[in-house]
Protein backbone atom coordinates (compact mmCIF):
# COMPACT_ATOMS: atom_id res chain seq x y z
CA UNK A 1 0.00 0.00 0.00
CA UNK A 2 1.92 3.62 -1.09
CA UNK A 3 0.82 5.38 1.82
CA UNK A 4 1.22 9.42 1.58
CA UNK A 5 1.00 9.75 5.58
CA UNK A 6 0.59 8.10 8.74
CA UNK A 7 -0.17 8.41 12.03
CA UNK A 8 1.13 6.45 15.12
CA UNK A 9 -2.20 6.04 16.70
CA UNK A 10 -5.89 7.10 15.56
CA UNK A 11 -5.80 9.12 18.38
CA UNK A 12 -2.92 11.13 17.49
CA UNK A 13 -3.25 14.48 17.36
CA UNK A 14 -0.75 14.45 14.06
CA UNK A 15 0.26 12.75 11.42
CA UNK A 16 3.78 12.20 9.43
CA UNK A 17 4.12 13.05 5.46
CA UNK A 18 5.93 9.86 4.36
CA UNK A 19 6.40 11.95 0.71
CA UNK A 20 6.47 15.72 -0.33
CA UNK A 21 3.37 16.42 -0.04
CA UNK A 22 1.69 19.46 -1.54
CA UNK A 23 -1.65 21.71 -0.76
CA UNK A 24 -4.23 20.94 -2.14
CA UNK A 25 -3.95 16.91 -1.56
CA UNK A 26 -6.66 14.78 -0.28
CA UNK A 27 -5.49 12.26 1.94
CA UNK A 28 -6.84 9.13 3.90
CA UNK A 29 -4.47 8.93 6.32
CA UNK A 30 -4.06 4.96 8.28
CA UNK A 31 -2.66 4.50 11.47
CA UNK A 32 0.21 2.43 12.45
CA UNK A 33 -2.16 0.62 14.95
CA UNK A 34 -4.97 0.21 12.95
CA UNK A 35 -8.10 1.93 14.45
CA UNK A 36 -10.42 5.18 12.49
CA UNK A 37 -8.19 6.44 9.54
CA UNK A 38 -8.77 10.40 8.94
CA UNK A 39 -9.60 12.12 5.98
CA UNK A 40 -7.59 15.65 5.51
CA UNK A 41 -7.27 17.87 2.79
CA UNK A 42 -3.69 19.68 3.19
CA UNK A 43 -3.62 23.61 3.34
CA UNK A 44 0.05 23.67 3.06
CA UNK A 45 2.65 21.75 1.29
CA UNK A 46 3.81 19.56 3.65
CA UNK A 47 7.63 17.66 3.20
CA UNK A 48 8.41 14.44 3.89
CA UNK A 49 8.86 13.80 7.48
CA UNK A 50 7.12 16.11 8.38
CA UNK A 51 3.50 16.65 10.49
CA UNK A 52 0.01 17.38 9.47
CA UNK A 53 -3.00 18.50 12.20
CA UNK A 54 -5.45 16.01 12.34
CA UNK A 55 -7.67 18.45 14.02
CA UNK A 56 -8.11 22.07 14.66
CA UNK A 57 -6.29 22.94 17.75
CA UNK A 58 -6.29 26.36 19.66
CA UNK A 59 -2.97 27.94 20.65
CA UNK A 60 -2.13 26.15 24.40
CA UNK A 61 -2.97 22.79 22.77
CA UNK A 62 -1.16 20.20 24.23
CA UNK A 63 -0.49 17.73 21.61
CA UNK A 64 -0.40 13.87 21.72
CA UNK A 65 1.75 11.84 19.13
CA UNK A 66 2.70 7.97 19.92
CA UNK A 67 -0.31 8.36 22.36
CA UNK A 68 1.76 10.86 24.71
CA UNK A 69 2.63 14.45 25.04
CA UNK A 70 4.79 16.22 22.54
CA UNK A 71 4.56 19.68 23.22
CA UNK A 72 1.96 22.69 23.05
CA UNK A 73 0.64 24.60 20.40
CA UNK A 74 1.52 28.49 20.77
CA UNK A 75 -0.37 29.40 17.79
CA UNK A 76 -3.66 27.39 16.52
CA UNK A 77 -3.47 25.40 13.68
CA UNK A 78 -6.53 24.12 11.23
CA UNK A 79 -7.36 20.53 10.25
CA UNK A 80 -4.32 19.89 7.13
CA UNK A 81 -2.21 22.52 8.59
CA UNK A 82 1.49 22.02 8.60
CA UNK A 83 2.93 21.57 12.81
CA UNK A 84 6.79 22.32 13.10
CA UNK A 85 8.62 24.52 15.14
CA UNK A 86 6.91 27.69 14.00
CA UNK A 87 3.71 26.41 16.10
CA UNK A 88 4.41 23.35 18.42
CA UNK A 89 7.00 24.12 21.38
CA UNK A 90 8.64 21.43 23.96
CA UNK A 91 6.46 21.05 27.16
CA UNK A 92 9.73 20.61 29.10
CA UNK A 93 11.90 23.49 30.22
CA UNK A 94 8.91 25.43 29.14
CA UNK A 95 8.58 28.82 31.18
CA UNK A 96 5.49 29.50 29.61
CA UNK A 97 4.26 31.91 26.67
CA UNK A 98 4.44 35.38 29.58
CA UNK A 99 8.08 34.44 30.05
CA UNK A 100 7.69 33.97 33.69
CA UNK A 101 10.28 31.65 34.90
CA UNK A 102 8.79 28.69 35.95
CA UNK A 103 10.72 25.73 37.46
CA UNK A 104 12.32 23.66 34.69
CA UNK A 105 10.40 20.44 34.30
CA UNK A 106 12.81 17.34 34.57
CA UNK A 107 10.18 14.94 36.79
CA UNK A 108 9.63 11.37 35.45
CA UNK A 109 9.50 7.81 36.61
CA UNK A 110 5.82 8.32 36.78
CA UNK B 1 6.96 -20.10 10.31
CA UNK B 2 9.43 -18.42 7.94
CA UNK B 3 10.17 -15.60 10.01
CA UNK B 4 11.08 -17.54 12.75
CA UNK B 5 12.89 -20.43 10.63
CA UNK B 6 15.30 -16.95 9.15
CA UNK B 7 15.55 -16.29 12.76
CA UNK B 8 16.52 -19.59 14.46
CA UNK B 9 18.46 -20.06 11.61
CA UNK B 10 21.21 -17.43 11.69
CA UNK B 11 24.43 -19.42 10.60
CA UNK B 12 27.24 -17.37 12.52
CA UNK B 13 30.86 -17.75 13.06
CA UNK B 14 33.41 -15.75 15.13
CA UNK B 15 36.42 -15.88 16.89
CA UNK B 16 36.36 -17.27 20.34
CA UNK B 17 39.01 -15.55 22.55
CA UNK B 18 41.04 -17.43 25.66
CA UNK B 19 38.51 -16.26 28.20
CA UNK B 20 35.43 -17.76 26.13
CA UNK B 21 34.03 -14.15 24.57
CA UNK B 22 33.23 -14.21 21.02
CA UNK B 23 34.02 -11.53 18.51
CA UNK B 24 32.71 -11.21 14.92
CA UNK B 25 36.39 -9.03 13.91
CA UNK B 26 39.99 -10.23 14.68
CA UNK B 27 41.82 -6.88 15.25
CA UNK B 28 45.47 -6.28 16.45
CA UNK B 29 44.90 -2.96 18.68
CA UNK B 30 48.01 -0.58 18.97
CA UNK B 31 46.61 1.45 22.34
CA UNK B 32 47.87 4.29 23.32
CA UNK B 33 47.40 5.36 26.91
CA UNK B 34 47.84 9.28 26.23
CA UNK B 35 47.84 12.01 23.56
CA UNK B 36 51.52 11.89 23.94
CA UNK B 37 51.85 8.29 23.08
CA UNK B 38 49.34 9.10 19.22
CA UNK B 39 52.45 9.17 17.14
CA UNK B 40 54.20 5.75 18.25
CA UNK B 41 51.11 4.28 18.00
CA UNK B 42 50.20 5.64 14.38
CA UNK B 43 53.89 4.90 13.53
CA UNK B 44 53.80 1.16 14.61
CA UNK B 45 50.23 0.84 12.39
CA UNK B 46 51.78 2.08 9.59
CA UNK B 47 54.21 0.07 9.07
CA UNK B 48 52.50 -3.29 10.50
CA UNK B 49 50.02 -4.11 8.20
CA UNK B 50 45.97 -5.40 10.07
CA UNK B 51 47.28 -3.17 13.05
CA UNK B 52 44.60 -1.15 14.43
CA UNK B 53 45.86 2.29 16.13
CA UNK B 54 43.25 4.27 18.41
CA UNK B 55 44.83 7.79 18.57
CA UNK B 56 42.96 10.04 21.13
CA UNK B 57 43.75 13.37 22.60
CA UNK B 58 43.38 12.68 26.82
CA UNK B 59 44.94 10.61 29.28
CA UNK B 60 46.98 13.51 30.67
CA UNK B 61 46.48 14.73 34.29
CA UNK B 62 42.72 13.53 34.13
CA UNK B 63 41.67 12.60 37.41
CA UNK B 64 38.73 11.02 39.75
CA UNK B 65 35.77 9.31 37.80
CA UNK B 66 37.40 11.22 34.41
CA UNK B 67 40.23 9.37 34.82
CA UNK B 68 38.59 6.00 36.01
CA UNK B 69 35.93 6.17 32.54
CA UNK B 70 39.44 7.20 30.20
CA UNK B 71 40.77 4.10 31.65
CA UNK B 72 37.74 1.96 31.41
CA UNK B 73 37.36 3.04 27.85
CA UNK B 74 40.95 2.03 26.68
CA UNK B 75 40.69 -1.25 28.97
CA UNK B 76 38.00 -2.20 27.54
CA UNK B 77 38.34 -1.59 24.48
CA UNK B 78 41.56 -3.96 24.42
CA UNK B 79 39.01 -6.42 26.22
CA UNK B 80 36.64 -5.95 23.73
CA UNK B 81 36.24 -9.95 22.07
CA UNK B 82 37.05 -8.37 18.50
CA UNK B 83 40.26 -7.92 19.20
CA UNK B 84 43.16 -10.70 19.55
CA UNK B 85 46.03 -8.85 20.94
CA UNK B 86 47.11 -5.61 22.05
CA UNK B 87 49.92 -3.51 22.11
CA UNK B 88 49.49 -0.91 24.91
CA UNK B 89 52.15 2.26 24.73
CA UNK B 90 52.51 5.34 27.10
CA UNK B 91 54.29 7.84 27.95
CA UNK B 92 55.67 6.65 31.56
CA UNK B 93 54.80 2.83 32.41
CA UNK B 94 52.65 2.72 35.76
CA UNK B 95 49.53 4.00 34.08
CA UNK B 96 50.61 2.24 31.08
CA UNK B 97 50.93 -1.25 33.52
CA UNK B 98 47.47 -0.26 34.82
CA UNK B 99 45.69 -0.08 31.15
CA UNK B 100 46.96 -3.24 30.11
CA UNK B 101 46.83 -5.40 33.40
CA UNK B 102 42.63 -4.58 33.16
CA UNK B 103 43.12 -6.30 29.07
CA UNK B 104 45.76 -9.44 30.50
CA UNK B 105 42.91 -10.53 32.74
CA UNK B 106 41.02 -11.69 29.50
CA UNK B 107 44.41 -13.97 28.77
CA UNK B 108 44.29 -12.20 25.12
CA UNK B 109 48.46 -11.18 24.42
CA UNK B 110 48.77 -7.62 25.86
CA UNK B 111 52.30 -6.19 25.95
CA UNK B 112 53.43 -2.52 27.07
CA UNK B 113 56.15 -0.14 25.80
CA UNK B 114 56.81 3.29 27.88
CA UNK B 115 58.12 5.85 26.06
CA UNK B 116 60.19 7.40 28.42
CA UNK B 117 64.19 6.78 28.78
CA UNK B 118 63.23 5.10 24.96
CA UNK B 119 62.35 7.96 22.95
CA UNK B 120 59.57 7.03 20.11
CA UNK B 121 62.02 5.68 17.51
CA UNK B 122 63.09 2.25 19.81
CA UNK B 123 59.44 2.14 21.21
CA UNK B 124 58.34 2.05 17.25
CA UNK B 125 61.07 -0.05 16.71
CA UNK B 126 60.24 -2.78 19.78
CA UNK B 127 56.88 -2.37 19.61
CA UNK B 128 56.44 -2.75 15.90
CA UNK B 129 58.11 -6.41 16.24
CA UNK B 130 55.32 -7.81 18.94
CA UNK B 131 52.55 -6.14 16.15
CA UNK B 132 54.21 -7.94 13.96
CA UNK B 133 53.96 -11.46 15.81
CA UNK B 134 50.58 -10.41 16.89
CA UNK B 135 49.21 -10.14 13.42
CA UNK B 136 50.47 -13.43 12.26
CA UNK B 137 48.77 -15.38 15.28
CA UNK B 138 45.81 -13.50 14.48
CA UNK B 139 45.42 -14.36 10.84
CA UNK B 140 46.22 -18.15 11.56
CA UNK B 141 43.00 -18.50 13.80
CA UNK B 142 39.90 -19.94 12.15
CA UNK B 143 36.16 -18.37 12.57
CA UNK B 144 34.19 -21.27 14.39
CA UNK B 145 30.13 -21.95 14.85
CA UNK B 146 28.67 -19.59 17.07
CA UNK B 147 25.23 -18.73 18.72
CA UNK B 148 23.74 -15.12 18.69
CA UNK B 149 23.01 -15.94 22.63
CA UNK B 150 27.22 -15.21 22.75
CA UNK B 151 27.29 -12.20 21.40
CA UNK B 152 27.34 -8.17 23.24
CA UNK B 153 25.53 -6.05 20.56
CA UNK B 154 24.46 -2.00 20.66
CA UNK B 155 22.06 0.58 19.27
CA UNK B 156 21.47 3.80 18.28
CA UNK B 157 20.02 5.96 16.09
CA UNK B 158 21.35 9.71 14.67
CA UNK B 159 20.57 12.37 12.22
CA UNK B 160 16.99 11.09 13.50
CA UNK B 161 13.88 12.17 11.79
CA UNK B 162 10.21 10.84 12.14
CA UNK B 163 10.57 8.48 9.84
CA UNK B 164 13.19 6.17 12.31
CA UNK B 165 10.26 6.96 14.50
CA UNK B 166 7.44 5.61 11.85
CA UNK B 167 9.69 2.78 10.58
CA UNK B 168 12.91 2.60 10.69
CA UNK B 169 13.26 2.33 14.77
CA UNK B 170 10.22 0.01 14.65
CA UNK B 171 11.54 -2.53 12.41
CA UNK B 172 15.23 -2.50 14.29
CA UNK B 173 13.15 -2.73 17.96
CA UNK B 174 11.53 -5.39 16.21
CA UNK B 175 14.96 -6.84 15.12
CA UNK B 176 16.52 -6.11 18.38
CA UNK B 177 13.20 -8.04 20.42
CA UNK B 178 14.06 -11.44 18.70
CA UNK B 179 17.63 -11.38 19.18
CA UNK B 180 16.88 -10.84 22.45
CA UNK B 181 14.89 -13.96 22.19
CA UNK B 182 17.59 -15.76 21.02
CA UNK B 183 19.49 -14.53 24.39
CA UNK B 184 22.05 -12.09 22.85
CA UNK B 185 22.38 -8.84 24.92
CA UNK B 186 22.01 -5.50 23.83
CA UNK B 187 23.27 -2.03 24.93
CA UNK B 188 20.90 1.06 24.32
CA UNK B 189 21.77 4.38 26.00
CA UNK B 190 20.67 8.36 24.92
CA UNK B 191 20.43 9.67 28.30
CA UNK B 192 19.34 12.91 26.68
CA UNK B 193 17.30 11.45 24.29
CA UNK B 194 15.14 9.53 26.32
CA UNK B 195 13.45 12.92 27.79
CA UNK B 196 10.11 12.97 27.15
CA UNK B 197 9.48 9.37 26.71
CA UNK B 198 11.96 8.41 30.05
CA UNK B 199 8.78 6.77 32.10
CA UNK B 200 7.90 4.51 29.31
CA UNK B 201 11.82 3.06 29.91
CA UNK B 202 11.50 3.50 33.60
CA UNK B 203 8.35 1.07 33.17
CA UNK B 204 10.69 -1.44 31.38
CA UNK B 205 12.95 -1.69 34.24
CA UNK B 206 12.85 -5.37 35.30
CA UNK B 207 13.11 -4.67 39.06
CA UNK B 208 12.26 -1.79 40.97
CA UNK B 209 15.85 -1.10 41.91
CA UNK B 210 16.27 -1.61 38.18
CA UNK B 211 13.93 1.73 37.81
CA UNK B 212 15.54 4.23 40.72
CA UNK B 213 18.96 3.26 39.60
CA UNK B 214 17.88 4.35 35.96
CA UNK B 215 15.72 7.30 36.91
CA UNK B 216 18.58 8.22 39.15
CA UNK B 217 20.56 8.31 36.38
CA UNK B 218 18.46 10.36 34.37
CA UNK B 219 17.72 13.00 36.89
CA UNK B 220 21.60 13.30 38.03
CA UNK B 221 21.97 13.88 34.05
CA UNK B 222 18.85 16.28 34.18
CA UNK B 223 20.41 17.98 37.22
CA UNK B 224 23.99 18.42 35.98
CA UNK B 225 22.37 20.35 32.71
CA UNK B 226 20.39 22.97 34.90
CA UNK B 227 23.41 23.48 37.25
CA UNK B 228 25.02 25.06 34.10
CA UNK B 229 21.69 27.55 34.14
CA UNK B 230 20.59 25.99 30.68
CA UNK B 231 18.41 23.33 28.89
CA UNK B 232 18.99 21.29 26.27
CA UNK B 233 16.38 23.40 24.25
CA UNK B 234 19.48 24.63 21.82
CA UNK B 235 20.63 21.18 20.91
CA UNK B 236 18.30 19.01 21.22
CA UNK B 237 16.46 18.28 18.47
CA UNK B 238 19.22 19.20 16.79
CA UNK B 239 19.45 21.44 13.38
CA UNK B 240 19.51 18.19 11.02
CA UNK B 241 16.48 16.92 13.36
CA UNK B 242 14.56 19.97 12.66
CA UNK B 243 15.39 19.77 8.97
CA UNK B 244 14.25 16.36 8.91
CA UNK B 245 10.30 17.03 10.71
CA UNK B 246 11.58 16.89 14.48
CA UNK B 247 9.88 19.58 16.60
CA UNK B 248 10.29 18.72 20.39
CA UNK B 249 12.24 16.54 22.83
CA UNK B 250 9.49 14.62 23.51
CA UNK B 251 8.91 13.71 19.82
CA UNK B 252 12.23 12.56 19.40
CA UNK B 253 12.52 10.57 22.54
CA UNK B 254 9.63 8.78 21.54
CA UNK B 255 10.91 7.89 17.53
CA UNK B 256 14.13 6.77 19.61
CA UNK B 257 12.64 4.60 22.06
CA UNK B 258 10.75 2.41 19.37
CA UNK B 259 14.51 1.11 18.30
CA UNK B 260 14.69 -0.78 21.41
CA UNK B 261 11.77 -2.93 21.35
CA UNK B 262 9.27 -4.02 23.82
CA UNK B 263 11.63 -6.59 25.99
CA UNK B 264 12.29 -5.74 29.61
CA UNK B 265 15.55 -3.89 31.05
CA UNK B 266 17.22 -6.54 32.87
CA UNK B 267 20.16 -4.18 33.59
CA UNK B 268 21.60 -0.48 34.45
CA UNK B 269 24.71 0.46 34.16
CA UNK B 270 26.83 3.90 34.16
CA UNK B 271 29.50 4.48 31.13
CA UNK B 272 31.23 1.86 29.70
CA UNK B 273 30.65 -0.56 32.20
CA UNK B 274 31.09 -4.13 31.04
CA UNK B 275 28.29 -6.40 29.58
CA UNK B 276 28.10 -9.97 29.23
CA UNK B 277 26.83 -11.99 26.90
CA UNK B 278 22.96 -13.21 27.67
CA UNK B 279 21.97 -9.73 29.77
CA UNK B 280 19.21 -9.68 27.34
CA UNK B 281 18.00 -5.47 26.70
CA UNK B 282 20.36 -3.30 29.14
CA UNK B 283 20.41 0.67 29.40
CA UNK B 284 23.88 1.97 29.82
CA UNK B 285 24.37 5.83 30.59
CA UNK B 286 25.68 7.51 27.39
CA UNK B 287 25.77 11.24 25.54
CA UNK B 288 23.54 11.13 22.82
CA UNK B 289 26.53 11.93 20.30
CA UNK B 290 27.23 9.13 17.76
CA UNK B 291 30.85 8.83 18.46
CA UNK B 292 30.85 8.95 21.87
CA UNK B 293 27.88 6.70 22.56
CA UNK B 294 29.25 4.11 19.80
CA UNK B 295 32.78 4.25 21.82
CA UNK B 296 31.21 3.77 25.41
CA UNK B 297 29.31 0.32 24.08
CA UNK B 298 32.50 -1.10 22.46
CA UNK B 299 34.22 -0.48 25.68
CA UNK B 300 31.06 -2.25 27.32
CA UNK B 301 31.60 -5.16 25.09
CA UNK B 302 29.62 -5.14 22.30
CA UNK B 303 30.95 -6.40 19.03
CA UNK B 304 28.42 -4.66 16.23
CA UNK B 305 26.37 -2.09 16.59
CA UNK B 306 23.09 -1.41 14.76
CA UNK B 307 22.58 2.53 13.74
CA UNK B 308 19.30 3.62 12.45
CA UNK B 309 19.28 7.17 10.75
CA UNK B 310 16.85 9.34 9.31
CA UNK B 311 19.12 12.58 7.58
CA UNK B 312 22.28 10.17 7.17
CA UNK B 313 24.33 9.87 10.00
CA UNK B 314 27.63 8.12 8.80
CA UNK B 315 29.69 7.26 12.01
CA UNK B 316 31.93 4.20 12.52
CA UNK B 317 34.04 2.57 14.94
CA UNK B 318 37.94 1.13 14.53
CA UNK B 319 36.93 -1.99 15.87
CA UNK B 320 33.25 -3.04 15.76
CA UNK B 321 31.25 -3.20 12.71
CA UNK B 322 28.29 -0.13 12.48
CA UNK B 323 25.54 -0.96 10.57
CA UNK B 324 23.57 1.40 9.08
CA UNK B 325 19.67 1.47 8.77
CA UNK B 326 17.84 3.45 7.29
CA UNK B 327 14.10 4.40 5.95
CA UNK B 328 14.62 7.69 4.50
CA UNK B 329 14.17 7.61 0.77
CA UNK B 330 16.45 10.47 0.12
CA UNK B 331 18.91 9.73 2.05
CA UNK B 332 18.91 6.01 0.64
CA UNK B 333 19.35 7.78 -3.01
CA UNK B 334 21.21 10.67 -2.17
CA UNK B 335 23.74 9.12 0.53
CA UNK B 336 23.56 5.33 -0.93
CA UNK B 337 27.24 4.74 -0.15
CA UNK B 338 26.21 4.73 3.61
CA UNK B 339 23.57 2.98 3.95
CA UNK B 340 23.41 -1.25 5.02
CA UNK B 341 20.08 -1.43 4.97
CA UNK B 342 17.75 0.84 2.93
CA UNK B 343 14.04 0.55 4.48
CA UNK B 344 12.03 2.64 2.21
CA UNK B 345 9.59 0.66 0.92
CA UNK B 346 9.05 0.07 5.02
CA UNK B 347 8.11 3.79 4.94
CA UNK B 348 5.30 3.72 2.32
CA UNK B 349 4.00 0.06 3.54
CA UNK B 350 5.11 -2.10 0.34
CA UNK B 351 6.97 -4.25 3.39
CA UNK B 352 5.76 -4.83 6.74
CA UNK B 353 7.60 -4.56 10.10
CA UNK B 354 8.75 -8.47 9.79
CA UNK B 355 10.09 -8.65 6.72
CA UNK B 356 12.07 -5.21 7.20
CA UNK B 357 13.90 -6.93 10.69
CA UNK B 358 14.45 -9.94 8.54
CA UNK B 359 16.11 -7.38 6.12
CA UNK B 360 18.37 -6.08 9.11
CA UNK B 361 18.91 -9.68 10.65
CA UNK B 362 20.25 -11.11 7.46
CA UNK B 363 22.79 -8.05 7.10
CA UNK B 364 23.28 -8.77 10.88
CA UNK B 365 24.24 -12.19 9.77
CA UNK B 366 26.61 -11.68 6.50
CA UNK B 367 28.20 -8.71 8.80
CA UNK B 368 29.26 -11.47 11.91
CA UNK B 369 30.38 -13.63 8.98
CA UNK B 370 32.86 -11.62 8.13
CA UNK B 371 31.15 -8.83 5.14
CA UNK B 372 32.49 -5.43 5.69
CA UNK B 373 29.94 -2.11 6.65
CA UNK B 374 29.92 0.80 4.52
CA UNK B 375 31.53 2.77 7.36
CA UNK B 376 33.92 0.42 7.50
CA UNK B 377 34.50 0.38 3.92
CA UNK B 378 34.32 4.42 3.98
CA UNK B 379 37.40 4.34 7.08
CA UNK B 380 34.56 5.60 9.20
CA UNK B 381 37.09 4.68 12.48
CA UNK B 382 35.54 7.53 14.82
CA UNK B 383 37.21 6.95 18.81
CA UNK B 384 35.40 9.76 20.88
CA UNK B 385 36.18 9.38 24.66
CA UNK B 386 33.48 10.98 26.87
CA UNK B 387 35.33 13.73 29.37
CA UNK B 388 33.05 14.06 32.42
CA UNK B 389 34.93 17.22 33.52
CA UNK B 390 37.84 19.65 32.67
CA UNK B 391 41.79 17.41 33.64
CA UNK B 392 43.82 19.07 36.41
Amino acid sequence: MAHRALAHKSTDDVAVAVADLKAGEELVIHSLEGGKTHKVKLLEDIPLGHKIALRDMPEGHVVIEYGEKVGRMTQPVKKGGYVHVHNIRTLRWDYGSKGKGQKPRAKGGQ
Amino acid sequence: MPRKAASKGLQLTGYRRPNGAVGVRNHVLILPVDDLSNAAAEGVARLIHGTTALPHPYGRLQFGADLELTFRTLSGHGANPNVHGVVVIGIEPKWTDRVASAIARTGKPVETFSIERHGDLNVINAASRVAYRMVQDASELKREPIQVSELVLSIKCGESDPTLGLAGNKAQGRAVDRLVDMGASVIFGETSELTGGEHLIANRCATPALKRKFMQIYNDYIRMIEAQGVDLLGSQPTEGNIRGGLSTIEEKALGNIQKTGTRPIQAVLDYAEPVRPGQGLVFMNSSSAGAEQVTLCAAGGSVLHFFTTGQGNIVGHPLIPVIKVSPNPITCSTMSEHIDVKLPDLLVGDITLDEAADRILEVFARTVNGRLTAAELLRHNEFVITKLYPSA
